[in-house]
């Protein structure tokens, strides 16, 4: 789901800006950069902490 | 769009082997693809399996689809279709396959899905994995032309990797793909598709024949009709297919339903859900996080504290301290013996 809740908001945004993700899903660690790579957008950093991940993405050129 | 404009299709990317190689097929063609990936809440893919602590340990547990789009260098959008997805569960046109598998009508929906994608986006014909004779219910010889005319998209759907075997298609007819380059795979042997992967260079790729569906689990179909028969109604949401697929499920009475989280990946995950249930936990001795799923009465709860007692480590003990949390309200807490094993007959266990 925090894949699809990503996808579903950066449709809504433009190149450059930047979408913060939070989430507790263990696998969206690795399915969110995955996607991130896929589509053209960038990790900027992922966080962890106590079992809450954030991971930040500057939205690309990508769609 | 001029005779010299690339071509696009969208191709259903399940994260499968063949999935995988007819989109390769189609890419060698010179065709421009993008995938197209549908959540339904019922995927075996993902997170379930990144939610245990012993498949963690294994390495990160990736998401084929979206790994396959990364390999074959195309773009990959998961369309979430939770809700439109009920009526194929729920009223499935060509029924149920074993279990609660309605993979005839999933498969036109699919397709159905894409074509709708196709024609927004401006793309000119949909891929599919699809193998004939692979599959019982949705790829038989007299199945397929069933998907492509109830999905509406016709002959804008190729199937790459058994194309000779059917009538041409429209991009075949119109020259955008060539027949003469693509495939006739049929029946139930991974052999063909394993021997292309290896032309392709694949080594890596999704189990083949891999379940992809909890629909077609015969526990899960268990958990989820004792759902409709305890609530008095065949609906469910998005939280109700996601917990069907964690934890220990024990019906003692028909007026409620435990969740007992088996390890400390499954209690995490329950742990996101502990605002909305009934829900309790061992506090003499360590243990599960248990939900509870309907309308306990007092008597019911004592039960269900003996019970988290049982899979608590205190399950040999005499008395275990227990907390029940009622949303709402104060937590509660009872000193209970734990049910033996004897104790619990087989019939709880969904």
């Amino acid at each position: 789901m925090p894949v699809i809740r990503t996808q579903q908001s950066v449709e809504k945004m433009q190149p450059g800006q930047q979408l913060d993700v939070i989430c507790t899903d263990p696998g969206a660690r690795h399915d969110i950069p995955a996607w991130c790579r896929v589509n053209g957008h960038r990790v900027i950093e992922i966080v962890e902490n106590r079992g809450e991940i954030r991971i930040a993405i500057e939205i690309g050129d990508g769609d | 769009m001029t005779e010299t404009s690339q071509r696009k299709a969208v191709a259903l990317v399940s994260g499968g082997l063949d999935s995988m190689l007819a989109v390769k097929l189609i890419l060698e063609q010179g065709i421009h693809v993008e995938g197209i990936n549908f959540f339904t809440g019922f995927c075996v893919e993902g997170h379930t399996h990144a939610i245990r602590k012993r498949d963690q340990k294994k390495g990160p547990k990736r998401n084929n689809a979206l790994w396959v789009a990364e390999q074959l260098g195309i773009r990959l959008h998961i369309v979430e279709v939770v809700e439109e997805y009920k009526d194929v569960v729920l009223n499935p046109r060509h029924g149920y396959g074993a279990n609660m598998n309605p993979c005839l009508d999933c498969k036109g929906f699919m397709v159905k899905k894409a074509h709708e994608w196709m024609l927004e986006r401006g793309f000119d014909f949909i891929i599919t994995g699809e193998v004939m004779g692979q599959r019982p219910k949705s790829q038989r010889k007299e199945t397929l032309p069933v998907v492509a005319e109830e999905s509406g998209a016709g002959d804008k759907l190729l199937r790459p990797l058994c194309a000779k075997l059917l009538a041409p298609t429209h991009p075949e007819r119109e020259g955008w793909v060539d027949r003469e380059r693509l495939l006739d795979f049929s029946g139930r042997s991974r052999k063909p598709q394993m021997a292309l992967a290896a032309r392709f260079g694949f080594d890596d790729y999704a189990q083949p024949a891999g379940g992809c569906c909890f629909l077609t689990d015969s526990q899960y179909a268990v958990k989820l009709a004792d759902l409709w028969q305890a609530r008095g109604e065949r609906e469910y949401d998005l939280d109700d297919i996601m917990l069907l697929k964690v934890g220990r499920h024990l019906r003692p009475r028909a007026n409620f339903k435990l969740i007992i989280g088996r390890e400390e990946g499954e209690n995490n995950f329950l742990e996101g859900y502990r605002s909305q249930f009934i829900h309790l936990r061992t506090l003499s001795h360590r243990g599960p996080l248990v939900l509870v799923d309907g309308k306990p009465g007092a008597d019911d709860l004592t039960l269900a504290a003996r019970l988290a007692a049982r899979f608590s480590q205190g399950r040999d003990a005499e008395k275990v301290s227990v907390e029940i949390q009622q949303p709402g309200l104060e937590p509660q807490q009872l000193e209970v013996s734990p049910l033996s094993a004897s104790d619990i007959p087989k019939g709880w266990y969904l």
